[in-house]
């Protein structure tokens, strides 16, 4: 499997391109502001802590960049991303798969219904040319030209309140303990209703527009005319013939535009204080505490970059060129 | 914008000089604004040009002082304050006029640094090709696949609090590879051209075969990333606000929406703090997108609406129209077409040329 391979090699690429931002940024900043917050907690981190975070934020400027580099990697290959300062004295990495599951449960799941939701509709579209759905399109550019965010403070002040079905924010309630029993699954579900819709609605647009155009681009290729000529029903030639094929760009435009929608839908969880990476980078970026926000971030681009190696397996079976060797 | 002069100037026919062969002819029409009279574009081009009037004067016309506080805490709208006022008594739409301004300017210098970054890139990788293209294409698709805005929350948190022009700067250094990308894959094409493969056989200089012969023709795909650009510039600088990072001068959209967050404003029921600002963002994004829109359908009139397609045929049925189907509308024997015997033409005058083939391939 050529493509694939070529594939991973991109991604251990990206990550590697990733890591190594990821090292020189908290390099870049004049003045330290690790160093003062170090003081600030001075006497209640062991060594051993101080050490690794010297590691991290390339403290110790006696070391050369490039051994500081090695270091980096050692660590991050023992999985130490340091501790974190806003939840003191928790370890980053800890920290960070508490809040993992609740977004990819959230992202994850909302992502890939809005995509098949908005290819399905964006195929109706782009067949039926000059029918209510085109009337729609207009409505679909506002939805997503609004920020995510702002959708989700509009709905909480619209549906949710003390009285409502829907929670205002969290992501259970407070009395009960995360368990996969009868009493939590279902709260955690009703929590998330409202944070997923705000997601569903705000990105559903996307994937319309992209599938109509592909749609109406592949419905006068030649072989559709010939697909009607044979007398195959409409039904047959815009699912089989012109779907089909007007399915692939957008799968491969899946992938490229995931860390695009990964970012919005981060700051959903923030207006609606879910327990999930958004919310704990809001609350990193806001009490300052560095080795947790770039925790954060290579826990999100390693993901996404997971993501798109799903969605570039999907392609190679939906695409039988790619499978082709040579 | 400018276009391809061929495209503009050919003689649309059935009215032009083709079907009135008077002894006088009337010089061909120019449809010189043909972009603008996109119903789509001019929305979306007069809703941005009332942002650059209020980005503009929008200081001048705010009714207050948008940091002065008064007695009025979190008041509805009312005949002195049109937009209610915040927890400190700020006025809320003085805020909004005052913020117009940080937020078009740091839109528009993003959205055109990342454009001159994806020009050079793009059409650098397209049109040298090799070694060239392999390292920038890569380095593009990093830049693709990263989650943009995540890097950028973490970029802006770790510099020190600059003014709006570091947040420019951030925001239009991390938004550039997808148009790098869409600009490599046209130049691609156009670089195996005939008219360049003449210029470079004529020893054109490369950088006199790009700046005069590729870019020219990749105005309407760059303007169309600019605006793209401007759209997600615009997003993420009031995102950056919002979780109260970037600049921290001045009022922004972003700003306004960070206080009513933590303020209570939704507990409190105080819809016009947040509600405003929301909408400026939306009906700003939605101009861009239908000026996008004008573009995207001005390179490829297929992807206009149909308008209507749904015909009704003599028998009482109805047909769908559809690309490369033509509907038979009548039961009657007569040929479904309404075509003319083709005029004979004077062989004196010139010949009438189309040259639509020539201009679209």
């Amino acid at each position: 499997m050529k493509y694939l391979l070529q594939r991973i090699l991109f991604y251990v690429f990206t990550a590697w391109a990733a890591i190594t931002i990821n090292f020189f940024i908290p390099r870049m900043i004049p003045g330290d502001p690790v160093k003062s917050l170090l003081a600030r907690f001075q006497g209640q981190m062991s060594s051993q802590a101080i050490d690794s975070l010297y590691v991290l934020f390339g403290l110790d400027k006696d070391a050369s960049i490039w051994s500081q580099y090695i270091d980096y990697w050692k660590q991050l290959f023992h999985g130490d991303l340091g501790l974190s300062f806003t939840a003191f004295p928790a370890q980053v990495s800890d920290v960070i798969s508490d809040a993992l599951p609740w977004t990819l449960a959230l992202v994850g799941i909302t992502t890939i219904i809005s995509f098949f939701l908005g290819t399905g509709l964006g195929v109706l579209a782009g067949w039926r040319r000059g029918s209510w759905v085109d009337g729609l399109l207009p409505a679909t550019t506002f939805l997503s030209s609004v920020p995510y965010f702002w959708l989700g403070l509009l709905a909480i002040f619209l549906l949710a309140g003390p009285d409502s079905f829907f929670p205002s924010s969290g992501g259970y309630s407070p009395g009960l303990v995360p368990a996969f029993d009868q009493y939590f699954i279902p709260d955690a579900i009703q929590h998330s209703l409202l944070p997923a819709l705000t997601i569903l609605i705000s990105s559903v647009s996307g994937w319309i527009l992209s599938m109509r155009n592909m749609m109406v681009t592949v419905a006068a290729e030649d072989y559709i005319t010939v697909a009607h000529a044979k007398g195959l029903s409409d039904r047959r030639v815009a699912l089989s013939y012109a779907a089909r094929n007007a399915l692939l760009p957008n799968v491969s435009g899946f992938a490229l535009s995931l860390g695009f929608i990964v970012g919005g839908t981060l700051l959903v969880e923030i207006v609606f204080s879910y327990p999930g990476l958004g919310f704990l980078l809001f609350r990193a970026v806001t009490a300052k505490d560095y080795p947790l926000m770039q925790g954060i971030f290579l826990v999100i681009t390693i993901s996404v970059l997971v993501a798109n190696l799903i969605a570039d397996i999907a392609y190679l079976l939906l695409d039988p060129r790619t499978r082709k060797e040579g | 914008m400018t276009i391809p002069t061929s495209s503009v100037e050919q003689v649309i026919p059935g009215q032009g000089a083709m079907a009135q062969p008077d002894p006088t002819p009337a010089k061909a029409k120019r449809q010189r604004f043909r972009f603008v009279s996109n119903a789509k574009a001019l929305t979306g081009i007069i809703v941005l040009g009332i942002y650059i009037l209020f980005a503009i004067i929008g200081p001048w016309v705010a009714p207050y002082d948008p940091d002065a506080r008064s007695r009025d805490l979190t008041q509805g709208p009312s005949s002195s304050h049109w937009l209610g006022t915040t927890h400190l008594g700020q006025d809320v739409l003085s805020q909004i006029l005052d913020g117009t301004r940080t937020v078009m300017v740091v839109g528009l210098a993003a959205g055109a640094m990342a454009t001159i970054l994806s020009v050079l890139i793009g059409v650098t990788a397209g049109y040298l090709g090799g070694s060239w293209d392999d390292s920038l294409s890569a380095l593009s698709n990093v830049f693709l696949v990263i989650p943009a805005l995540p890097l950028v929350i973490i970029i802006t948190a770790a510099a020190p609090s600059g003014g709006a022009t570091l947040v420019a700067l951030i925001i239009g250094f991390t938004s550039w590879a997808w148009n790098a990308r869409v600009l490599r894959a046209q130049t691609l094409s156009l670089r195996r051209r005939d008219y360049i493969e003449a210029s470079r056989a004529t020893g054109e200089k490369t950088w006199r075969i790009v700046l005069f012969e590729i870019l020219p023709n990749l105005t309407a795909i760059i303007a169309s990333g600019f605006v793209g650009t401007v759209i997600f510039a615009v997003t993420s600088e009031i995102t950056l606000a919002f979780i109260g990072i970037g600049s921290d001068t001045g009022w922004n959209w972003g700003t306004i929406l960070f206080w009513a967050q933590s303020q209570q404003a939704l507990a409190q029921g105080a819809w016009w703090w947040f509600v405003p600002a929301g909408l400026a963002i939306a009906f700003l994004g939605t101009a861009l997108s239908l000026i996008n829109f004008g573009i995207d359908e001005f390179v490829s009139p297929r992807l206009r609406s149909a308008g209507k397609t749904k015909v009704k045929t003599a028998s009482g049925r109805t047909v769908r129209m559809r690309v490369g189907f033509t509907p038979v509308l009548s039961n009657s024997s007569a040929p479904h077409t309404h075509a003319k015997p083709i005029p004979t033409i004077a062989t004196a005058a010139a010949t009438p040329v189309n040259r639509s083939k020539e201009a679209t391939e």
